[in-house]
């Protein structure tokens, strides 16, 4: 560890003190999943952290390898196959027309962001998106914050489809093209995290809302309401769904979580 | 603590596709010694987008060094000029005012350049299936400690595992040969008492594919071990030349 | 047998060819050593150990036999990998950084290897071709092989080429000896560091042991 600290800072942590800083390091949650880990798209699985399904609000180190291994082992062997079972493979062919349609709006997304020929670029804009995430998505988050967030957001959303540039062309590799791709979910993404981090009028895990907050400043979670898992649904842009899924516990006892 | 910044000449190999004829372009730039090599290139992109033009093509990933997506040769040294570092590992204190850099892709006929900086490694994934399943019991999870495996053992396969793919052993050795990499696969799973029901067979189908993608020959210059971000060690290829004439002696196929 | 064949012609199959003819040329080579000091001990004693040769002549042309088609295969595989492992690396690097994590002795197996051919040549066109097929002295058919060695090493173009010759011998020994025990897989971190310097000094060995015979002679020994 301190071999790698001082090839990045060019410091020997054993004489220097160490630079630290907190980082944004795992978006919480991930893909729906039902109890097979099969997403809503029939024979899409989605094993370890991209799938929602075991970390919650917290997210624990090594949690990364222990959801890989758990789902890995224990769980795909037999959903996976039992899928399998059920379906008979036959060659797949692109004359589909959930295909053609498909390939038809990339095709079009692509043009579309080639023919704007703006002034910023990708990256610029990408690293705005991030310092409005930094600034009120992270982990203190209040009312006010996450509301000017969601419109700043939409803003900066807005100006990257006015006045974003992407040099070079659709027909080869275009690793701007496929980075500006990126930003565009992210733009959905970090909104959809604003909208549900306002939704939860209560601190769990990662979500510390500076309104629900105990007098020496631990999270204060509300069961009554918020016992649920949030998944939200997908239904035309800027809007989604609410599924609350129910968090039923029955052996164990919800109970306030203190490191003190 | 700003410290000063540097400047420096980039000759970076720019090839619109693998159909076209590639060449040096060359670009002044000014770096904090702070930013790492992966870094200067993004400013870089950026400077070049604003102008319309196109970006310089590379991978990187994870940029911590474990994806072994990332893949330059830096100065004549396949993952720059200091050892047991991936690409993304390496930052602009370790070059000189004034310098003069020379950037280019990995070489090799069986990883053909894609754009730029950006070459199609995807030979290695053949290999790595060209060696097949390994036999498991399925049924109950197997007890974590029902095998023993000696500690030295144990280590040793880790080290071999240790290969994140990257391809800087083809890149650094004169014959562009990838034994290296596939020694390395083909040990992790040849010392352990889990790999060797296809032990044989593994090795022989690995070599085979390896020869067919148009690898070079291995001349023990070991060059591959020196530049290698993972520190890879040749006795690796030693035991894959033993496996693979055992295999070919134990085989009982007539013709493979 | 075509698995044999299809065997040597896979990469490791072919590095392994290398490494078979290369043993058995490192073992010939201490065999001429050991036969030519002879040389240094006067006419009589070269002479006589030639003529020794002459007596069990079929042997000596069974093992010929071999000998040339040990050198056979390793030039012609040589030069096989040469030309492959060229194609494989396809356009070359502009700033090439082997000098720093390889030695130079294996980086130019096919340039020493070459020029010991082109010496090999001439060798076998002044000695052995003499000794052998044509006389133009009449020197050898008296058995008076020593003057036809003198006569060669007094030549000090001929000489100084010999020594120089000799020189790329030793580079190209030093990594082969060792190159051969990697190919057949015996590279264990306990033995390999011994083998490495036991294969320097051969190639040393064999380099000064060759080339002091042009040099005994050029500087007036013998006479």
């Amino acid at each position: 560890m301190f071999e790698i600290y001082e090839t990045i800072t060019g410091e020997n942590p054993y004489k220097s003190p160490m630079m630290i800083y907190p980082a944004p390091h795992y978006t919480m949650g991930g893909l729906w999943v039902d109890y097979n880990l099969m997403s809503n798209v029939p024979g899409l699985f989605v094993l370890g952290e991209a799938n929602f399904s075991d970390h919650g609000a917290n997210r624990l180190g090594a949690s990364a390898l222990m959801q890989g291994l758990a789902d890995g082992y224990f769980v795909i062997p037999y959903t996976m196959g039992n899928y399998l079972a059920g379906d008979k493979p036959t060659l797949v062919k692109t004359d589909h027309p959930e295909f053609e349609k498909v390939a038809k709006e990339v095709k079009d997304l692509t043009n579309k962001l080639l023919s704007i020929k703006g002034k910023r670029t990708v990256d610029d804009l990408h690293k705005q998106l991030g310092r409005i995430m930094w600034d009120n998505v992270g982990m203190g988050r209040n009312e006010a914050g996450l509301k000017k967030t969601i419109e700043q957001i939409r803003q900066v959303k807005e100006e990257f489809w006015k006045n974003v540039t992407i040099p070079g062309s659709g027909d080869d590799v275009n690793q701007t093209l496929e980075r500006a791709g990126r930003l565009v979910d992210y733009f959905e993404l970090g909104e959809l995290m604003a909208l549900d981090a306002l939704d939860r009028k209560e601190s769990c895990g990662g979500h510390f809302r500076e309104e629900y907050q105990f007098e020496d400043g631990e999270a204060k979670r509300d069961d009554e309401n918020y016992s649920y898992v949030a998944a939200w649904e997908f239904a035309g842009e800027n809007k989604w769904n609410l599924h609350k899924e129910e968090l039923k516990y029955e052996y164990v006892k919800q109970a306030i979580r203190s490191y003190k | 603590m700003e410290a000063k910044k540097l400047n420096l000449t980039l000759n970076i190999w720019r090839q619109k596709n693998s159909k076209s004829v590639g060449s040096f372009a060359e670009y002044k730039v000014q770096v904090s010694p702070d930013a790492s090599f992966l870094e200067m290139l993004d400013e870089l992109n950026n400077t070049l987008e604003l102008k319309g033009e196109e970006a310089i093509h590379f991978e990187s990933d994870c940029r911590e060094g474990i994806c072994g997506t990332c893949g330059l040769v830096i100065n004549g040294h396949a993952h720059g000029p200091l050892p047991k570092i991936a690409t993304c590992q390496l930052h602009m204190r370790n070059f000189k005012d004034g310098e003069t850099i020379w950037v280019e892709p990995f070489r090799a006929k069986a990883f053909p350049v894609i754009k730029d900086l950006m070459v199609d490694r995807s030979g290695f994934d053949v290999i790595l299936q060209a060696g097949g399943y390994v036999s498991i019991n399925t049924g109950g999870v197997p007890d974590g400690n029902a095998i023993p495996i000696q500690k030295e053992v144990s280590s040793l396969a880790m080290d071999a595992a240790a290969c994140i793919g990257c391809g800087a052993c083809v890149a650094s050795c004169k014959n562009a040969s990838a034994m290296l990499f596939v020694s390395a696969k083909v040990s992790q799973y040849a010392l352990l008492p889990q790999g060797q029901p296809e032990r044989y067979r593994r090795v022989e189908r690995m070599v085979k594919v390896m020869d067919d993608l148009g690898f070079g020959s291995c001349t023990n210059t070991y060059a591959c071990e020196a530049e290698c971000p993972k520190g890879i060690s040749v006795t690796n290829i030693a035991r894959m030349n033993r496996d693979f004439m055992m295999a070919k002696i134990k085989s009982k196929e007539v013709e493979v | 047998m075509g698995w044999f064949f299809k065997f040597l012609n896979s990469s490791i199959g072919k590095k392994f060819m290398m490494a078979v003819t290369g043993s058995f040329l490192l073992i010939f080579l201490i065999i001429h050593l050991v036969g030519n000091i002879t040389l240094f001990f006067g006419a009589g004693a070269f002479n006589t150990y030639v003529s020794t040769l002459d007596v069990i002549k079929p042997l000596i042309r069974v093992i010929e036999v071999v000998l040339l088609g040990a050198f056979v295969l390793h030039i012609f595989n040589g030069l096989r990998l040469w030309l492959e492992n060229k194609r494989a690396r396809g356009i070359t690097y502009k700033v090439n950084g082997s000098k720093e994590n390889s030695t130079i002795f294996s980086r130019t197996m096919a340039v020493t290897g070459s020029i010991i051919l082109i010496f090999l040549v001439s060798h076998l066109a002044t000695f052995f071709w003499r000794f052998n097929v044509h006389d133009p002295m009449g020197l050898a058919t008296h058995h008076q092989y020593y003057d036809v060695v003198v006569y060669f090493f007094n030549i000090w173009w001929y000489s100084i080429l010999y020594v120089i010759a000799m020189l790329f011998l030793g580079y190209h020994l030093n990594h082969g000896f060792q190159s051969a025990f990697q190919t057949f897989g015996w590279n264990h971190n306990r033995y390999f560091p011994t083998i490495k310097k036991i294969g320097m000094i051969y190639a040393i060995i064999m380099a000064l042991g060759f080339a002091s015979m042009p040099i005994y002679f050029l500087l007036g020994g013998g006479n």
